[in-house]
Order: C-alpha cells, then structure tokens, then sequence
C-alpha cells in the first residue's frame, strides 16, 4: 500500500521583476511529477546535481510549497493540511539532511537537539526532564554514540558522527516515513557506507519507510528497492532497481549507469 | 556558566588588548561611581555656597567649584549615575525594539520585510536621530523617561538593520530548516535556534552603541532638554560652564573629560570585542 503518494507535482520558481519591468523568467524545477513510496520499502531518487530531486523531497514534507499537484500522507492530504494537522503529520515524516555540519545548531548540546522534537510535540509533560535524557540516550545507543555524546557541542564532532545525530534527531518521534537527502553525499566512502548500513539497520528496527536521493548510483542501488531517475525536473524512469540496473530502458538511466566506475568493474 | 564564560571572555580581551583592558578598567570606575556615588562623593552634588564659587582645583575642591559654589568632582560621580543609566536604558531598549522589529522585517520577508525595512526603517533613517529625540522631548517636556523613550526612539533602527540582516543569513541555514520540519513554532525557531545564532553581533554593535548613548545623554543635557536641574548630568554641566569658558575653564574641562573618557571605553570594548568575535582575527590569534 502506498503511504505517500505523490501526482502531478509542480514547482516554478519566478524570478523577480526587474527595477524596469524586465520579463519574469521561470524555471521549472519540478514538472509534473507523480509516484507513490510504499510503506516499508526504500524508493531511490537519483539524477544529476540540479534536477530537482532536493526541491522534490522537501515539497512532500511542504518545506517547500509547490506550485501545484497533490501530496497524499496516509490518505491524508498534505498540501491542505491546517497548521494543526500538519503538526501531526510531522511526528510521522522527517528529513535527513546532506551536510551534517549545517544541520545542527551550534549553540545548542547534542542532548538539546534530539530531545527537541520530544519538546516540540510535548511528550515531555509530566515525566519531566529525567525522561527526556532517557529517551536521548537510548537514542544515541540506537545510532551508535556514546551516551557521553549528549553533553558536547556539534563542532566537537566529526561528519560520520554528526550525521548519526542528525539521524537521531528525525528517528527521536518515531516517524514512518524518512526523507534522506543525499545523506553519504558529504561524507568521505568508507564513512558514508557506514551510515548507510545504519539506515539499513534502523529501517528494519523501526519500520522505516524511506525516501532516498542521492546522485549516486551504486549507493541508491545497494539501498533501494526501487529506483526513480529523475532529470530536469521529470521523473524519466521508474522500477525496481533489479530493471533499472540491468535492463534500463530511457536513454538517461543508461548514461547514469554508464558514468559509474563501480558499475563497469562488475 | 555563562557568567563564567563573560568573565573569561573579558580576561582575554583585556590580556591581549590593552585599550581594552584601559576601557574595561575605566567603565568599572564609572560603574562604581554610578552605583556608589552617595558613599564616593566629597559632599552633596546640589550643595550651592556662594562665597565659594568658582573656586580653581584645590585640596579643599580636588576639582574646583562652579559658579554656585558646588564641588564640581561630586558632581562628575554623580552625573556618572545619569550617564550610566541613560545609557545603558537606552541602548537596552533601542536593542529590544531592534531584535523583535528586525528579526519579524527578516524572519518573514516578503511584504512584511518590504513594510518594516523600506517604509518603516528608512523612515526613521531619514532624520538624524539627534533631532528626532529633540523633537520628542521638547514635545513630551524634559524628564528621565521622555530622555530615554526619546533617544531609543532615534537609536531603534541600527539595531533593527543590523538583525534583520543577520536573521536573512541564518534562517537559511539547515538546522534551521530542521526545527521546521520538527514542526517547531515560528517562535521557538526565532528564540532557539535563531537568536543565540547573531548575537554576538549584536553584543559588539551594544558596546559601541553604549558610546553613542553616553554622548547623546550629554548632547541633550547640554541642549537644556535632559535630566531638569539640580540633578547633576555632564552635558548640563558642560552648559553651566559654557560662560565661564575662558574665565573659569575647570568648569568644561572635567565633564568634557568624563564624557570624553566614558565614549572612548566603550568604543575600545566594543572594537575589542569585535576583533575577537570576529573568527577571522580569531584564528590569526590561533584561538
């Protein structure tokens, strides 16, 4: 069953008018894009640097508002969700976000910044303060952190790690559905396989559905079940990734394949 | 912790810059006087005794007496009051107004930033602050409050500006995207995650303004539109002296150099406190 379904998306992005009334110029960044990500599988989003994947991901969770089209979380509609229900909707679909160092605030220790969705949706009510470290430490054990982590600053740390805390914070309100935008991409390979393979292993753990970009083929491969290739903001091929690795039919997808090193080794 | 952390702050400015040092020593005796002044002084401010006016320095009067006989040194520890609490109201003030206009004209954009930024802001820019709080004053009449209600009034939009441009950078920023996905309050974005992210900025832009404040105080004392009399303010007492100029110049001489002294500490902590704020100096100096 699908839980998000996706139809028709659009995003234009206008450029502002000029002082003397110059022509506004539009870039579709998305153009009419429809797909649906199962409950419990990994759909792969892949395709070059600026082709709307990132704009894509971040209009289903309405960081961005699209310009038209229809989301659909759950069966319920997301575009026109009231601020309340939206509210709700965000315990159930988080982000990951591509460079770890800029996705934590460096004013605030680790334990502030995965217990803050706990803050947010008031989960701390009575139980208080003791609850909320305990729910953080079980947290940081899940992404493989030391429980000492929770009193140290974002700057201490390095990518791999504060990318687990990244993680930490969108898994802390047990959400279904996880956008992971290029979440490796920053990160040199052999730390970037292990967050990977954490992924894989927190899916499994809490049920995870995930959403995943990347531009690169071999990790959207291992990870996914699926595969969406996307280009100029147009979905181009879709299908499991067993078709679309060794059988791709759309000119693109071939390219893609083609311009993976690890790909021809095998 | 944090206090910990302001004093560490200020024992390294001090060790590594020694104008720094020198303003934060200075400001500390203005501070005490302020706080202290009944305890410091030789005798009351406000004391007239005429056979004694215009007294040159003497021991009796470290520094000399004005033209009714008052010790003009308690008057200087006294109008160290006025200076101190106008200035630093004013500069809390003009910088709460600027932090809740700033960070709405940043945090929203759009028409709301074109209203506070282009109309509102410019607006206000357009008239010299000075004679803005001159109009306000003699509008409202003389009086601490009106003083400090009047030079906030001129002093709001530097403050607002330099927010609203910080906030523009900031609210860009991932983590920042990542509380709304939370689900965060516009609130709870511009408090938490915001707000401890520029102000050290702001810190800077205070301590430099404090120097602005101090002077502007004495501007409007010494228009006649200050603190009424007998409280003793220095720009007031730079207007009493101003006819015995050449006759009895001790009379302009210590205000003007407690104003003079006031202006240039905060101006040494507030580039100081620039320097160090700034990370570029900061690696220079390998911190």
């Amino acid at each position: 069953m699908a839980l998000v379904e996706v139809r028709d998306l659009v995003k234009i992005y206008q450029s502002d008018e000029g002082i003397f009334g110059k022509a506004k110029r539009e870039v579709r960044a998305v153009n009419g894009v429809s797909l649906d990500v199962n409950a419990g599988e990994t759909l792969g989003l892949v395709g070059e640097s600026g082709c709307g994947k990132t704009t894509l991901g971040r209009m289903i969770l309405r960081l961005i508002e699209p310009t038209s089209g229809q989301i659909r979380f759950n069966n319920q509609d997301v575009l026109n969700a009231s601020s309340g229900t939206l509210r709700r909707l965000r315990r159930d679909m988080q982000i990951i976000f591509q460079d770890p160092f800029a996705s934590l605030n460096p004013r605030m220790r680790i334990e502030q910044i995965i217990t803050e969705p706990l803050v947010i949706h008031g989960r701390n009510g009575r139980s208080g303060k003791s609850r909320l470290h305990d729910e953080a430490v079980k947290m940081i054990h899940a992404v493989g952190l030391d429980e000492e982590a929770l009193r140290r600053y974002p700057h201490e740390f390095s990518g791999g790690q504060r990318q687990r805390i990244g993680i930490a914070r969108a898994l802390m309100l047990r959400p279904k559905f996880v956008v992971c935008d290029e979440p490796v991409s920053a990160l040199d390979v052999s730390v970037g396989a292990q967050i990977v393979n954490l992924l894989k292993q927190l899916q499994r753990e809490f049920g995870l559905t995930y959403l995943f970009i990347s531009h690169s083929m071999p990790v959207v491969r291992y990870l996914s079940d699926r595969i969406a290739v996307m280009r100029q903001g147009e979905i181009v091929e879709l299908g499991t990734s067993e078709e679309i690795t060794s059988n791709p039919k759309h000119e693109y997808t071939k390219t893609l394949l083609a311009a993976t090193p690890e790909a021809k080794l095998q | 912790m944090a206090i910990a952390s302001t004093w560490t702050t200020a024992a390294t400015l001090g060790r590594r810059n020694r104008l720094a040092a020198a303003g934060m020593v200075l400001v500390a005796i203005f501070v005490l006087f302020a706080l202290f002044a009944p305890w410091i002084a030789p005798q009351d401010p406000a004391m007239i005794n005429l056979p004694a006016r215009l007294q040159p320095p003497s021991a009796a009067h470290w520094f000399g007496t004005d033209e009714l006989g008052r010790d003009i040194l308690a008057r200087v520890i006294y109008g160290a009051r006025i200076s101190m609490l106008v200035g630093s109201s004013v500069v809390v003030g003009s910088l709460l107004l600027g932090l809740i206009f700033g960070s709405i004209a940043g945090y929203y954009g759009g028409y709301v930033d074109k209203f506070f930024n282009v109309i509102i802001m410019n607006s206000f820019l357009s008239f010299p602050g000075i004679l803005l709080a001159i109009a306000f004053v003699a509008f409202l009449g003389p009086g601490i409050i009106n003083l400090i209600l009047a030079l906030c009034i001129g002093g709001w939009v530097g403050y607002a500006r330099l927010v609203r441009a910080q906030v523009l950078a900031v609210k860009e920023r991932e983590f920042v995207e990542a509380a709304r996905a939370l689900g965060a309050s516009d609130w709870r974005i511009v408090s938490h995650h915001i707000w401890p992210n520029i102000i050290q900025p702001v810190i800077v832009q205070a301590a430099i303004g404090m120097a602005g404040a101090v002077l502007a105080e004495a501007t409007m004392s010494f228009l006649g539109l200050g603190v009424p009399p007998p409280t003793a303010s220095w720009g007031s007492m730079l207007n009493d002296g101003r006819s015995h100029l050449f006759d009895a110049p001790h009379l302009v001489l210590f205000p003007a150099a407690a104003v003079m002294l006031a202006v240039l500490s905060f101006n040494f902590i507030g580039d100081a406190l620039r320097d160090y704020m700034d990370p570029r100096s900061r690696i220079e100096a390998g911190l």
